[in-house]
This record gives C-alpha cells, sequence and structure tokens, in this order.
C-alpha cells in the first residue's frame, strides 16, 4: 500500500493522473481511473481525507428526480453514480437503507404542484413515482403532521453511510496501485512539453494529467494553475441536528418539502446509523472554512422537524453539525477540460457530490479517452471489504474476540479502533477516527468513552485528544 | 447463542446496583451484576475526591475508594459482577442479550433491576452555538481522563454551570493543575448550595452568575468563548476548553427501546412505589429514576429496592390491583416518580419516602395530593433547581378511596 501520508518525501515517479483532493468526488476519481489501468496519485491538504465538503452532508443517494432538467451534467453523473452504487456497494461491504421518500405537500397550492414533480422525474428518468392522497400518507407514515395533504412517493431515494463510502473508493484505489499523500498541500505547477511538475508542501511531483477536485477551493486551484476560472465558489452552510436513535421509528420515509426556487428545503432524513436527521439550512457566506453552528438556527429545525413529525420534540438531540457546499454562481456542475494543459476541473460539485461521485468519475474518464488517452485495464481487480459500522448488517460487538464494546452508545469495540488506528488509511485525527468507526458520535458525545479513547489514541493523532500529565 | 440463568441481574455496578447485589446475595440468591466499564463502582469510581462514604459507612471516602469497599462488600456477599458486559437489548419476562469480549449470549433472569444511573447533558444538546474544535468535554469525561488515566484535555477551561457536579469539575482541575478562565450559570444564583460559591473565590476563579455562553471559537481547538451577562453585553474570554457540567439525564436508552413504560418527564421508565416497571420481572432504581441524586441516596434506595425485591420473590408483593396513574397539570414540576401507585398497598412501602420531586426554577409554595375528592394532604416546599423534592404519599386509607391521584404545586404569589 503506498500512502505517504506520514512521510517527508514523495516518490519520483511520473504519474499518469494526480488527482488534488480527497473528497468524495476525488475518491472515487481515484478508484475510476485506477480500476481503468492508470497509475495515480491522490494528494490531500489536510491530515485527513473527506475533511472539507464531504465531511458533512444528508447521506441521501439521490436518484436525479428533481435535478435540472435532461442534459446537465449533474443529472448524467447522479443517475450513473447512483448506479453503479447499487452495483457495487455489496462487493465492498457498503450500506444501504432503502427507504424512498415522500415528497410532502402541506397546501393545495403545493399540492397542485406535484404533478409538475412527477413529470419532471420522468423526464429525468426516474419511474416508479406516484402521487399518493393524504389518506394513504397517513397509513404510511402514521406519525407525520396530520395537515399533509398529499405527495409524491419516490421509492429509489436511498441512505448511505457518507463517510465509509467514499474512504471505500479511495482504499480500493490503493489497494489497486494508486498512491495517497495527505498533509501535501499544492503551493504551484506549470505544465511543460506534456508533463505536469507540481510543488508541494512535501517536495516536488509529476504526472501527466491534473484532475481538479480541491471542492470548496476549485476556483483557487484553477486561478493558481491555470490562471482563470470560469466559476467562482460561493459556499453555502448547511446546519443539522441529529436526534436519538429512539426517534428513528418516527418515518419510514426521506421526508422532503415541495421545493422552491431557491432550495430544497429541510429535510427529515433517517440515517444509516439509525438516528434521525433535520436539515440542512442553506447559508450563503464567504468563509470556506467556518462551519459554525448557530443556536437559533438548530432550534428553527428543531421547530421545522417537530412540525414534520409531531412527536420529534419528545427525543433528544444527540449532534449538532454543519457543513459546507461549494456551491457557484451556476446552477449545473463545472466540469471542464483544458486539452491544452491536460488539466480538468470538477467544480462546484454542490449537495448532491455524494449520489453523484462515482458517475463524475465515470464522465471524467469519458471524455480522458476521447481526448485519445488509453490505458490497458487492470488485471486481478481487488475488492477490498470495508468493516460494517451501520447498524443493519452484523456488527463487531457480535463477534468473539471483539476486546470489549468501548463506545457505548454506538457500540463501537475495542478491535475496531485498533484495527481503524492500524489500518491502511489510518486516521490522523479524532475526526477521522469517528468517520471510520463512529467513536463519540452518540448521544453521550464521550462522557463515557473519551478517557479510554484518549488513552488509546495516545500518539496517533496530530491533535491529541489529551496531553498525559507530568 | 448460549442461554444462561441467574435469580436476579442487576444492570449496572454503581452505588444503587452494587447495593443492591451486597443485600440481594446476603439473602442467598443467585445474583449477576451486568457492568460494561471494566472497573466496578460507576461515577465515584473516576470522582477523585471527598465526600463519600458517611451516610453508608460512617466515614470520609473518596470516591474511587467508596467504589472499591461497594464492590468488595458485593462480592464478598456472594455476587457476581461481570465486567466489560453490555446488556444491547432487554425483553418480556427477564430475558436480556449481553454482548462480551467473547461475543453474545442471553441471559435469563427472574428479576432484573436496572440501575443504569445517569449522564450529564453534551454540548450539542444543549444547542450551543459555535465551531466544534476540541477541548469540550463533560465533568465525567474530565473526571475520567484525569482520575483513571492521568491525561490532561486541556489547561485553561471555562466551566459551564454551578450544580454539586460543577464544584466536582473544579477540584479535579486543581488536583491535576488545570486552571479554569472562569465558571458560568445562566441563572442568578449558584444551584447547589449556596457556600459552595466560596470554592470559586478561594481558587480564584472568577464566578459569573447570569452569564450565558453564546459561542465557542476555535479551529482544531478551542480558542475562546463569548459570553454574555443579564444585559446582554458580549465578553470575550480566552480558554482551551470547554466542561459542560451538569444537566444530568436518565441514561435510558436500553429502556426507551424496550417494551417497558416510558416516562417522557423523567426520562426513565415508568415505576411503581416498589420501583417495579411495566413489565412486573423489572425493577428500576437510582439516577436512572430521579436525575441526579448523590451516590449515599442511591446506596439506600438500592437497598430499600432489594428488600421490596426479595418480599417479591416471596410472592409478597401484590402483582395485580387497581392501578393509580399519578397525573399533574403544574408547569413547574419537571418530574416525579414513581408516576403510579398500585392499589392495595403492600406494607412494604412503609419506610418508602414518598414521591420525589425535581422543579425546573426555584419556587416557594406548597406541594399538594389532589384525590378526585379535593386535597388529601400536602406541605409548603422551597423548591430549588435540580434539589430533591419529596412529599410523602397519602395515607393508605385515604389512597384507597381515590379514583384519581393528582400533584399540583401552587407557587407563592410573587410581591
Amino acid at each position: 500500500m503506498s500512502d505517504y501520508s506520514s512521510s517527508a518525501s514523495l516518490p519520483a515517479t511520473l504519474f499518469d493522473i494526480i488527482v488534488v483532493g480527497t473528497g468524495v468526488v476525488g475518491c472515487a476519481m481515484a478508484r475510476r481511473f485506477t480500476l481503468e489501468g492508470a497509475k495515480v496519485l491522490v494528494i490531500e491538504k489536510a491530515v485527513d481525507i473527506l475533511d472539507g465538503a464531504s465531511k458533512a452532508n444528508s447521506a441521501i443517494l439521490h436518484t436525479g428526480f428533481d435535478a435540472p432538467s435532461p442534459g446537465s451534467q449533474e443529472l448524467e453523473c447522479i443517475v450513473d453514480g447512483y448506479n453503479e452504487y447499487l452495483e457495487i456497494h455489496a462487493r465492498l461491504n457498503l450500506p444501504l437503507l432503502e427507504c424512498g421518500a415522500l415528497v410532502l405537500a402541506w397546501n393545495e397550492a403545493e399540492a397542485d404542484r406535484l404533478e409538475g414533480i412527477q413529470r419532471s422525474a420522468h423526464h429525468n428518468g426516474v419511474t416508479g413515482t406516484r402521487i399518493i392522497d393524504a389518506k394513504e400518507l397517513r397509513s404510511k407514515e402514521p406519525q407525520l403532521a396530520h395537515t399533509a395533504v398529499a405527495a409524491v412517493e419516490v421509492p429509489g431515494e436511498f441512505v448511505i453511510d457518507p463517510w465509509s463510502a467514499p474512504y471505500a473508493y479511495l482504499l480500493q484505489a490503493l489497494e489497486n496501485g494508486a498512491c495517497l499523500a495527505r498533509n501535501c498541500e499544492l503551493l504551484d505547477g506549470h505544465f511543460d512539453s506534456g508533463e505536469w511538475t507540481l510543488k508541494t508542501s512535501k517536495g516536488p511531483l509529476k504526472g501527466r494529467q491534473l484532475i481538479n477536485c480541491a471542492g470548496l477551493y476549485g476556483d483557487r486551484l484553477n486561478q493558481k494553475l491555470v490562471g482563470e476560472s470560469d466559476f467562482e465558489i460561493r459556499p453555502r452552510k448547511g446546519q443539522f441536528v441529529v436526534f436519538d436513535k429512539s426517534a428513528r421509528g418516527l418515518t419510514r420515509s426521506i421526508l422532503l418539502p415541495v421545493p422552491t426556487e431557491i432550495t430544497k428545503g429541510v429535510v427529515v432524513c433517517p440515517t444509516i446509523f439509525g438516528n434521525l436527521l433535520v436539515g440542512p439550512t442553506a447559508e450563503e457566506q464567504h468563509s470556506r472554512i467556518d462551519a459554525a453552528v448557530d443556536s437559533a438556527q438548530l432550534q428553527a429545525l428543531i421547530d421545522k422537524g417537530s412540525s414534520i413529525l409531531p412527536a420529534l420534540g419528545q427525543h433528544a438531540v444527540t449532534a449538532t453539525y454543519a457543513g459546507l457546499r461549494p456551491a457557484t454562481e451556476h446552477k449545473d456542475y463545472q466540469i471542464k477540460w483544458y486539452r491544452d494543459r491536460n488539466y480538468c476541473c470538477v467544480g462546484g460539485i454542490r449537495s448532491t457530490g455524494l449520489s453523484a461521485a462515482l458517475g463524475i468519475a465515470r464522465l471524467v474518464y469519458r471524455q480522458y479517452l476521447a481526448a485519445g488517452n488509453q490505458h490497458s485495464e487492470l488485471v486481478d481487480c481487488h475488492w477490498p471489504r470495508v468493516s460494517r459500522i451501520a447498524d443493519p448488517g452484523e456488527r463487531d460487538w457480535q463477534q468473539p474476540g471483539n476486546g470489549g464494546i468501548v463506545c457505548h452508545c454506538e457500540l463501537v469495540t475495542r478491535r475496531e479502533i485498533m484495527q481503524a488506528l492500524e489500518g491502511p488509511i489510518p486516521p490522523c485525527s479524532l475526526a477521522g477516527l469517528k468517520r471510520r468507526t463512529r467513536v463519540t458520535m452518540g448521544r453521550c458525545q464521550g462522557f463515557y468513552c473519551s478517557a479510554e479513547l484518549s488513552d488509546l489514541t495516545d500518539g496517533c493523532f496530530q491533535q491529541p485528544m489529551s496531553s498525559a500529565r507530568k | 447463542m448460549k442461554t444462561q440463568h441467574c435469580q436476579v441481574a442487576i444492570v449496572g455496578a454503581g452505588p444503587s446496583g452494587l447495593a443492591l447485589a451486597s443485600e440481594l446475595a446476603k439473602s442467598d440468591l443467585d445474583v449477576v451484576v451486568l457492568e460494561r466499564e471494566d472497573t466496578a463502582g460507576g461515577i465515584p469510581r473516576h470522582c477523585g475526591h471527598s465526600p463519600y462514604g458517611m451516610r453508608e459507612f460512617h466515614r470520609l471516602m473518596s470516591g474511587p475508594a467508596y467504589a472499591g469497599r461497594l464492590t468488595r462488600e458485593a462480592e464478598q456477599q456472594g455476587a457476581r459482577i461481570w465486567l466489560n458486559t453490555t446488556v444491547t437489548e432487554i425483553g418480556p419476562g427477564g430475558k436480556l442479550l449481553l454482548s462480551t469480549v467473547d461475543g453474545v449470549l442471553e441471559l435469563q433472569a427472574a428479576r432484573v433491576v436496572i440501575c443504569t444511573g445517569n449522564r450529564e447533558t453534551p454540548r450539542a444538546a444543549r444547542l450551543v452555538s459555535g465551531t466544534r474544535p476540541l477541548g469540550i468535554v463533560t465533568t465525567g469525561a474530565l473526571q475520567s481522563m484525569v482520575y483513571l488515566k492521568h491525561r490532561l484535555p486541556f489547561m485553561n477551561p471555562l466551566i459551564v454551570g454551578t450544580e454539586l457536579v460543577s464544584f466536582s469539575a473544579l477540584l479535579t482541575c486543581r488536583h491535576a493543575g488545570i486552571k479554569p478562565v472562569a465558571m458560568i450559570d445562566s441563572n442568578p444564583r449558584v444551584t447547589a448550595i449556596k457556600a459552595s460559591a466560596w470554592l470559586p473565590r478561594l481558587l480564584g476563579i472568577p464566578l459569573l452568575l447570569n452569564a450565558v455562553l453564546d459561542e465557542i471559537r476555535g479551529g482544531s481547538r478551542v480558542e475562546s468563548v463569548a459570553v454574555s451577562n443579564a444585559a446582554g453585553k458580549l465578553q470575550n474570554i480566552e480558554c482551551d476548553g470547554v466542561i459542560f457540567s451538569g444537566n444530568f439525564v436518565a441514561e435510558a436508552s436500553l429502556v426507551r427501546a424496550s417494551h417497558l413504560e416510558f416516562d417522557a418527564r423523567s426520562g426513565g421508565p415508568v415505576v411503581d412505589q416498589y420501583g417495579r416497571c411495566s413489565d412486573p420481572a423489572y425493577f428500576a432504581c437510582g439516577n436512572l429514576l430521579h436525575p441526579v441524586d448523590t451516590a449515599g441516596w442511591c446506596w439506600a434506595e438500592g437497598l430499600r429496592t432489594a428488600r421490596l425485591l426479595l418480599a417479591d420473590l416471596n410472592a409478597e408483593l401484590p402483582r395485580t390491583g387497581r392501578v393509580l396513574e399519578i397525573e399533574t397539570a403544574s408547569p413547574g414540576i419537571r418530574y416525579f416518580t414513581p408516576q403510579r401507585i398500585l392499589l392495595p398497598d403492600a406494607h412494604l412501602s412503609e419506610n418508602h419516602p414518598g414521591v420525589q420531586l425535581r422543579f425546573a426554577e426555584n419556587r416557594s409554595g406548597r406541594i399538594s395530593w389532589w384525590g378526585d375528592k379535593g386535597i388529601i394532604s400536602g406541605r409548603r416546599i422551597r423548591a430549588q433547581r435540580e434539589r430533591r423534592v419529596l412529599l410523602p404519599f397519602p395515607p393508605r386509607d385515604q389512597l384507597s378511596a381515590c379514583a384519581s391521584l393528582a400533584l399540583e404545586f401552587l407557587p407563592d404569589v410573587e410581591d
């Protein structure tokens, strides 16, 4: 395995492809190009993968039923990404919650728009949707507020694990020959005679093609490397409230509002870990790093959630978080090749990135082939199986030799923690360990386990949980 | 899956669970205590300072010494304590699913007592604004780090809260050489006894009342907090951590996911005057029922519940009868336990301290029992936040004549 995250220098090899960024798009990109036979290096400036836009989202696997009309890059990538996830998730041991979604109308005006929503779904190739009336809605979702008048049922909208999925994509890339360098910031680069020479915080690098998957910094990277950018990142913050597992039974489906011109609105959504999620907000801001939560906004989300599921108010809040979507001034994704410079920018991948990532990687690879590049496909492709940390399926606490449960709320075992710490892409931060195992992400938020955990992770993180007492 | 059997299974080896175990094992019952941590003792295990043990052992002890003593006594009486054993499911009739280092197994007990205690409310559930850097902990987490692992998560934290446990956080800091920057509370008065306000003063730590934590700031670690006073004036305080102390809630996730009736007010199971849950194979005891009370109180409740459980095993506790659900429409009452009384009341509940309540605010007034024919009994109280209020049950003959039963709190009219 070629992880250069903790080594001081980088290999002098000439890579076929250098991917910048290890969000969900970068991970999927590395996987696609590696499986097609290219020699790939992925670089990441943060200490861990999934540390930017990809660390916080609603974890929905979208069908694309409400994506911008046919012909958009976004729709094409969502549909392809969705299908590929369904195809590969079992082989990678990735979970899938086949819960379906309901687009809820709360008044006659919204109900009048359901026909149109159903029509655009069909236009987008999403079949199996249907309009259901208030009576059927109540029998389907008895906890739903009785003021809902009708809904469009979209049975294909699912929920996945937003962290183990991209982790598995990257792991498969690495196990099949790709290289990874975290803690590696791209400082400068120039293209000459068919080669990119890059200056990074870990030293120089050489590659034939460069793919910008830098998410919230996509426009800046464009400016730095090709001197222009067709778009400007306008970060959009989304805050979320996660409710205790006791609330999970309040809905079977993902509950969506009828969207407005401006926003898709607040969603009530089961999580793959057995919680219930309410969010996101949609707040335009300048900062690309400030993902602070705001108590008034969180309270508004709780109120909103309680107006949809009145019993929600009797359930405790487990966690709150915020994510930044790399939105731009454009509606569609901004995927563009600079052919004369062997450079591809994959920008403006806003809230649908988790669903579309595998499709984006396919699209970019097709465009790469179209330019006359070719590789011989990988023989004996490896299919790593990631450990299952979501509730449906076998968990480690059920198995002998698990070392005992450390995180009691999420039933995370000592063996799972040690395997993550010693694993192929070891976490270099507590946040990274949380994404890999779910430790401290439950209702007590570390009341019971953080002492044990700070002991177990001693020496593992750049920013330790605690220091030894002198 | 393997199935094991025992007469009484106790879930949780804290003060109430260990007191129960000692008392029941003394009567030659086959008792198993299920503890998910690697050491028995519960919260006192990581509370490295006094005062513990006065009620139980008539001497001043530290938390760990007290936890050790309770554990030894239970073991000496013959109770078996299974460590690193997590109950993952509570099933009808006393059937428990367990996860151990060797995998899963089933335990069938004639009676189960749930003593899973309580924990503090963390930052997220308090909806505090700001970023989410390292260095934000509850007192429990801090104490486990300091006393069990000899580790420090920060050097200059802010302490949020002025409950008894908040001062325990202060003592923990002092012990570890951590110097808090301030102690704040959104209320105008200290929540714990008034005299405790001397402690921060003595240690030279500012105590800010009427102060609200508005925002936590920082990148990878806490860098500062914004605190506002009653007039809305913001103050920036530099610190490298935040301790969220107190605001205890029942650790009742097992109960809530089970078939047992749940009480939304207390956040724990519904129990009758014997501490028995809606499934008569289950009892509940300790801070799970009334977050939060002292270890000594929970220990005494453990002894009392043990005697009731013994009577139940000897068929001396009525199982059927008329159930009086206790109701209340008084908004000041945050919760009360027990939530129901089974009639006729067996003589066994004579030593019962009565209904235990918590109030949302500090208020004086009169708390009364109402039957369907009017007030039965009551008393004047000075209710204080996070402090226990007791009201004895109405006399047995009057209870039997009631068709319904309610608690009423009439606050004094304020000037």
